[in-house]
């Protein structure tokens, strides 16, 4: 397609925690030194930076894309900001591959940040501007009310219970446990927890959601003839793909996600993937509430309609199943700092891949893995395959 | 290498940290106030709220009626036809209990939110709002329900001109 | 397109506010910037030597080479105007009769913005040598405002 080969070559991040000490600009240049580190670059090395980052108003600073540039790394370089919901943490690489497939540039690095903690007393609050502000605000409306609403909907039209959702969370949170940088890891929990956790908002239970977090994460991208120079283990993007519905969510079929499966389609096809299920070794979808997985794992063609449930289930998403699901430990279990979740996926898929994982590795050596993202008003789907 | 590097940068901090001003801080605020112009679409369907009428929109090209309504159909990107008063009878797509404000204040009785598709628009085509007047355990998705108006003087031409959908008595 | 006609009037816009409340962290270099300021009555900087330029206010990292800086200099109270303005309004718009100059003082290779007092304003200009006046000990809470304004040294 005239298009070049993009590898990542280098990955660094902070520990997502729940209010960190660091400013913003310092948590992105915390993570940017760990990805130059890890690949042995300088920032001279560096053409062109890319930074992915939640709305103004979040953090209360006015062009917040630019105020973090200087702990990106992006003094006297082209620059983008980017941001589409928590679908960022995948669409943010995408932006850094088309920099360099586009042959524009040889090197990116790209950056996701989150410092929600900012947000005084509590982030869900400025959640509230993301409903309509004439036809929903003045309900009061909360943040949980979608994903309850989203989840009720899942559950009543496939008949998935309460528990077999639960599964999930258990099995991210108890894998985070070896995540060095996780907040949430818990090597212990069970179903038990989970359903009998604080009901927030019916269905959604304490347990079954990713609370807020801090951290950032950076990658370093470069085109074929550099990554060859720079490492023997380059990851290849091999697939990317992203699509939009619509923003009236009340108007559409809340079971299924379709807007995942167009971006998984077009990454597929990128990719010459034809059969998805056996071609993906390792699987890392958006998980910021526990049905999050499942639904998305259907979208992405993973899984038939109704169906992921039975794959936790059977033990087949476990780090030693037949499809490894979220190995990271996710969002429920590594923390959900809004545009860095998704790049923590593309960076777990990076160490992962290259068997670098270790005690989350997954055994078998595994060649290929998708990173998936969602965001905006239930809107966005963001893909990223990659593989050795 | 994460099989080497167990030591990631980051310094998390308690609220006690704050309390007890082991880190300096500070607080400020924005100043946001906004007049959003009500447009063609949702200024006509504000006018027919105060009326105690649910307006919804109509393309003729691909043949659905969508609510609330909008001056463009998004899926063939024409300008919608004509606007087409609706019942103010639905049905529950989907609903939860919350216990929890939007500033996360926990509440006793929870609030209802729905999804209620309005007779008269397309399948799947609804509006979100809550649910009154119904014991919470009785909610249930395909639940048929009604608008519950304030009173006519009481009106301004705002989503909350309906107080909430209630259980459609049989 | 075909409306119905017999709806009233409403209002055209719809009203609101949007409710954002921060609480900052002053950072890993902010902490020790600040208590300076405010334990110590001093303005620091950080070099990197990679570059050979000192950042005030002080930052952990260096932004043009990304290096870690750990090399804190303490860079005095006094410094030259690099550039000035005289506000003539409010921060919510309404006008002032006596205006307020601001001032950008150069410190290492960057500055600081703060208010310009105990002045003649016909006389401040670019290049003017000014100092910091602190707060008193007591008063202060390590913020910016620990400095109360800056004023012209005295000859």
């Amino acid at each position: 397609m005239g298009m070049r080969k993009v590898a990542v070559v280098g990955a660094g991040m902070t520990k997502f925690v729940r209010r960190a000490q660091e400013t913003a600009k310092e948590l992105c240049w915390e993570a940017a030194r760990l990805a130059l580190d890890s690949s042995e670059l300088t920032m001279d090395d560096i053409e062109t930076v890319c930074l992915g980052t939640a709305p103004d108003a979040f953090d209360g600073v006015h062009m917040n894309g630019e105020y973090l540039s200087d702990g990106a790394g992006a003094w006297r370089k082209p620059y983008m900001r980017s941001y589409v919901g928590g679908g960022t943490g995948v669409f943010v690489p995408i932006q850094g591959w088309y920099h360099i497939a586009s042959g524009l540039f040889d090197t990116c690095l790209v950056v996701a940040e989150e410092k929600m903690s900012s947000y005084y007393p509590h982030a869900q609050a400025a959640f509230l501007t993301i409903f309509d502000h004439t036809t929903e605000r003045p309900l009061k409306p909360n943040l949980l009310w979608i994903f309850a609403l989203e989840m009720n909907r899942y559950m009543h039209t496939y008949g998935i219970s309460k528990e077999d959702i639960a599964r999930v969370a258990v099995k991210n949170k108890r894998n985070a446990a070896d995540h060095p940088s996780a907040l949430l890891g818990d090597p212990n929990i069970t179903v038990e927890d989970v359903l009998n956790s604080e009901v927030l908002a019916w269905p959604v239970n304490r347990f079954d959601v990713s609370p807020v977090s801090d951290g950032a994460v950076a990658i370093i991208l470069a085109a074929e003839h550099v990554a060859k120079r720079i490492t023997d283990k380059p990851v290849w993007i091999e697939g990317v793909g992203w699509n939009l519905d619509t923003a009236h969510w009340t108007n559409r079929d809340l079971a299924y996600p379709r807007y995942v499966e167009y971006a998984a389609r077009m990454a597929y096809d990128m990719a010459g993937i034809r059969e998805p299920r056996k071609e993906i070794n390792i699987v890392e979808p958006y998980d910021p509430f526990d049905y999050k997985e499942l639904h998305h794992l259907e979208g992405l063609l993973l899984a038939d309609r109704g169906k992921a449930p039975q794959l936790v289930a059977d033990g087949v998403t476990n780090r030693d199943g037949d499809m490894p699901v979220c190995p990271s430990g996710g969002l429920l279990g590594v923390g959900n700092p809004i545009a860095a979740a998704g790049l923590m996926k593309i960076a777990e898929l990076f160490w992962q891949l290259r068997g670098e994982a270790g005690k989350r590795q997954v055994p078998g050596q595994p060649k290929r893995g998708l990173a998936q993202a969602w965001g905006d008003l239930m809107q966005v789907g963001t893909v990223v395959i990659m593989g050795r | 290498m994460t099989a080497d590097h167990q030591d990631f940068p980051g310094t998390p901090l308690s609220e006690k940290d704050f309390e007890q001003g082991n880190v300096l801080f500070r607080h400020d605020e924005m100043r946001g106030q906004y007049a959003w112009d009500t447009g063609i679409a949702i200024g006509r369907y504000l006018q027919a709220l105060r009326e105690g009428v649910i307006l919804g929109a109509y393309c003729r090209h691909c043949r659905k009626t969508v609510v609330p309504p909008r001056s463009v159909c998004e899926w063939c990107f024409r300008p919608m036809h004509e606007f087409v008063p609706l019942q103010d009878t639905g049905t529950v797509n989907t609903f939860s209990l919350c216990y929890v404000t939007w500033d996360v204040k926990r509440i006793q009785e929870p609030e209802i939110p729905a999804v209620i598709e309005i007779d008269g628009a397309s399948p799947l085509h609804g509006i979100m709002h809550k649910l009154g007047e119904v014991n919470p355990q009785d909610v249930h998705i395909g639940m048929r329900v009604q608008a519950a108006w304030k009173e006519p003087e009481e009106r301004q031409g705002a989503i909350t001109d309906i107080l909430y959908f209630k259980p459609i008595e049989e | 397109m075909k409306t119905p006609d017999k709806y009233p009037h409403v209002p055209t816009a719809w009203q609101d506010s949007l409710p954002v409340t921060s609480r900052y962290t002053v950072g890993l270099a902010g902490e020790r910037f600040f208590r300076s300021i405010k334990d110590e009555g001093r303005i620091m900087g950080t070099y990197c030597p990679e570059c050979d330029r000192t950042y005030v206010p002080a930052a952990i990292f260096c932004e043009r080479c990304m290096s870690k800086l750990d090399q804190w200099v303490d860079v005095g109270t006094t410094g030259e105007i690099h550039t000035f303005t005289l506000l003539y309004t409010n921060y919510d718009g309404t006008p002032r009769e006596d205006p307020e100059a601001i001032v950008l003082v150069k410190f290492g290779d960057g500055g600081l913005i703060h208010r310009l007092a105990e002045v003649d304003l016909e006389k401040v200009s670019i290049g003017m040598e000014v100092e910091a006046v602190f707060k008193p000990a007591a008063e202060r809470q390590g913020s910016i405002l620990d400095i109360s304004h800056f004023r012209p040294l005295k000859e």
